[in-house]
């Protein structure tokens, strides 16, 4: 492997790894406020230990969150300097932006909020969970902006041999950012409440504090259920912007070889990329890939033979990643859905309870492969249509970066598995006894 | 005029950074000698625990800023820093998990072992920052291309070395100060000796750099050139002269901030010796990069201005804020780490 590959390696196992707290973070701080919202309304204690238990369970997921991203700022130095330079004039300063307005907030008030309990009112230290469950969204905001610039960029005019910066309100309005953006959240949401629901499941299967994971449950399935319908609507909306933005990245998302119009799309394909074409195609649904993409049953969907093979995204990753993601998101809905049907008798639904409890990991794996189609799918570009990755790249020695990227790899799936051990140590003892 | 700026708040990010986050990486590295027990050792990580994060957010504006204004610099700084730049985050990393996942688990061996994390991933990035910092006062290799031409090795250079200890040292008082600020008793006592040991070695280690400095750079050219920018190697010393006496009056507060001072006059002395240069080339003037020919254009400078104009200070504010509310000494009853 060369420079290029070992360092899209390191990237995504950085980023893969980083993303498996964002999500829980973004979501378990907005249910934890909401918790503790509930507590400062109600008095009720329960909401109280209800607030702290999944914020301890909060604590410890964020903390590898947070170590994690500050490797991925700095690896665009590092590992795509010949990036930094060409386009640092407007993505450099969309993470500055995060850091400046966000990532300060978040860092500071998560620490205010963790030793204050008691020593504030309630109201205050509510809204101590409040600022950092903002802080940590306005985060993600700004990181999918900078992201959606290398998906489309926009506003940039090409000067001084490098992509500098025209039109700022461009940049921060453009569609397919913000689209990423209460997509990416939206599922982040849904992975935070599964989160919740499913170790609930545990407890309610065990009768353990029926009454306190009832009420987390409760909060949980209706957040489920609005996150998951929003997910699945903003996904859709995503792959219509990708549709008109990133042809190539849709042709790879269906494995799509031939141009036409009204393009049909398979329930079961296999593609065959070598022969550039799919080796198994069943089960069409006529018109339905234009209808989906370009709502028009008419419309020309474009194929990946009319896209020079060097332009084209690796397919099978692509087209896998999107197929798993969407089968999730099918899968999700269809549970949120009898969860919160029956979520005020939730207790008396065992085998509902085992798939909620079994679900966890489920959002957690479509993030993942979402991530993947939304990044694998753009190759070979770096920045869409503007440059390759291949030309982003540092001047490194293979040796260094195979070592860093061994190094990563050791260290991250040690200290994963011992996040994983607290996290699992913690949801199963259940809550602290009220205080007295 | 905005590059200059930009310049003077890159250096101010930096400085602030190392005061705040140096306590925590000093105290971090002196934590096994200060605690005799386990809720001494709590203690230590109790009087950090809520605040090491957003000092370490510092860091990661301080890259940013380099990347949003100075990408050029950004991109060849980090590019040919890269073993060291990986070592560093690799050590942040061991550094800040070791508060979250420490007393989760009541084993002795367990609590050993993050402890020995928290010293690891306290000690190197000081050294690391320090060694890094000196390399740039005193030009690194890069070529007409931006090419770092040296290695993790060529950077630990003597002089490099020298930049290491000096930053261990700074660092090293500073959160021995701090502790002295969050803690009673006996713990207090021995962080108030080392503090009072620490600083004669600091004084000279000192005095060696600054002579070193005006052997093996150029910093000082501008110094000459405009006097008043003697003005923050004064600071520097000043600061370092009042941590002495406070630490007689045992004023722990007052020597914090002063050794703060020490901190900032420090990295402020090395950013003004360096302007314009942000990395100068030690292979040929002509190669270095500049606030000038490694900034980005004028648009995102004034944009980028406004934004830190506006959320500088108010960041400072609710930070500082934080300190003032979260400023009673550490006790037993409220450990959360």
């Amino acid at each position: 492997m060369d420079v290029v590959m070992l360092s899209r390696l390191q990237f995504a196992v950085a980023s893969l790894f980083h993303f498996l707290f964002v999500p829980l973070t973004l979501g378990l701080s907005v249910l934890t406020a909401i918790y503790e919202t509930r507590y400062v309304q109600t008095g009720d204690e329960d909401y109280k230990r209800a607030a702290k238990f999944w914020g301890k369970l909060f604590l410890i997921n964020f903390a590898l969150g947070v170590v994690t991203g500050i490797t991925l700022e700095f690896q665009f130095g590092t590992n795509w300097s010949s990036y930094s330079k060409y386009v640092g004039d407007i993505f450099g300063s969309l993470l500055a932006i995060e850091a400046t307005l966000a990532f300060y907030l978040e860092s500071t008030f998560i620490g205010v909020w963790a030793f204050t309990w008691n020593r504030v009112s309630p109201k205050v230290h509510a809204l101590f969970i409040w600022l950092v469950a903002i802080a940590s969204n306005v985060s993600a905001l700004w990181i999918l902006i900078a992201n959606g610039w290398m998906q489309h960029p926009v506003g940039y005019v090409l000067r001084n041999n490098r992509a500098e910066l025209q039109d700022f309100v461009a940049v921060i309005t453009n569609k397919f950012a913000l689209l990423e953006f209460v997509h990416t959240v939206g599922w982040a949401y849904v992975v935070a409440s599964f989160f919740v629901m499913g170790i609930c499941a545990y407890h309610l299967l065990r009768k353990n504090e029926v009454d306190f994971f009832k009420k987390s449950f409760k909060i949980a399935s209706t957040f489920a259920l609005i996150f998951t319908i929003l997910g699945v609507f903003t996904g859709h909306l995503s792959g219509s912007e990708v549709a008109e933005t990133q042809p190539s990245k849709l042709a790879a998302m269906e494995s799509h070889w031939e141009t036409k119009q009204n393009a049909p799309m398979y329930l079961f394909v296999m593609p065959d990329e070598q022969n550039e074409r799919n080796s198994v195609e069943i089960l069409p649904i006529p018109s339905m890939l234009s209808l989906l993409a370009f709502h028009s049953p008419s419309a020309e969907v474009k194929g990946l033979k009319d896209i020079p093979k060097e332009e084209r995204p690796p397919v099978s990753l692509t087209f896998w990643s999107f197929r798993i993601m969407v089968g999730i998101g099918t899968l999700l809905l269809l549970i949120v859905i009898f969860a919160w049907k029956n979520r005020h008798g939730i207790e008396a639904c065992p085998g509902l309870l085992r798939i909620l409890l079994l679900a966890i990991p489920l959002p957690y794996l479509g993030h993942e492969v979402g991530w993947i189609v939304a990044e694998v799918g753009r190759q070979p570009w770096i920045v869409y249509g503007l440059m390759k990755t291949s030309d982003a790249v540092s001047t490194l020695a293979r040796s260094q970066v195979l070592a860093s990227l061994w190094a990563f790899i050791v260290l991250y799936s040690l200290l994963g598995l011992v996040d994983f051990y607290l996290l699992a140590k913690y949801a199963r003892k259940g809550p602290q006894p009220a205080e007295s | 005029m905005l590059e200059t700026i930009w310049f003077i708040l890159w250096g101010v990010l930096w400085a602030v950074y190392f005061m705040l986050d140096g306590f925590d990486l000093g105290l971090g590295t002196l934590m096994p000698f200060f605690a005799k027990n386990d809720t001494e050792r709590r203690i230590i990580y109790n009087a950090m625990g809520p605040f090491w994060d957003g000092n370490e957010v510092w860091l990661i504006t301080a890259g940013g800023a380099t990347f949003a204004a100075f990408p050029v610099a950004y991109a060849v700084m980090f590019n040919g820093l890269y073993s060291a730049l990986l070592l560093l985050l690799f050590s942040l990393i061991l550094r800040g998990v070791s508060f979250e996942f420490r007393n989760k688990v009541e084993s002795p061996a367990w609590r050993a072992l993050w402890d020995a994390c928290l010293v690891v991933g306290s000690f190197l990035p000081a050294l690391l920052l320090g060694v890094a910092f000196a390399n740039i006062f005193q030009g690194i290799p890069i070529d007409k291309n931006g090419v770092f031409q040296g290695s993790f090795f060529s950077l630990l250079n003597p002089y490099g070395l020298a930049g290491g200890i000096l930053f261990v040292l700074l660092f090293l008082v500073h959160g021995s100060l701090w502790l002295a600020v969050k803690s009673d008793g006996g713990l207090q006592q021995r962080a108030a000796s080392a503090a009072s040991r620490l600083w004669p070695i600091l004084l000279v280690v000192a005095v060696l750099f600054l002579a070193y400095t005006y052997v093996a750079t150029n910093l000082f050219d501008n110094y000459f050139k405009i006097p008043i920018l003697w003005v923050l190697p004064l600071l520097a010393v000043s600061g370092l002269l009042l941590i002495k006496a406070f630490v007689a009056k045992k004023a722990w507060w007052g020597a914090w901030f002063a050794s703060s001072l020490t901190i900032v006059g420090v990295t402020l002395f090395g950013v003004a010796g360096l302007y314009p240069n942000l990395l100068p080339s030690s292979i040929d003037p002509e190669f270095s990069i500049t606030a000038f020919n490694g900034s980005s254009s004028q648009l995102t400078l004034k944009i980028m201005l406004g934004v830190a104009l506006v959320m500088v200070p108010i960041v400072i504010a609710y930070q500082t804020w934080v300190y003032i509310f979260l400023r009673n000494k550490v006790t037993e009853k409220d450990l959360l780490y």
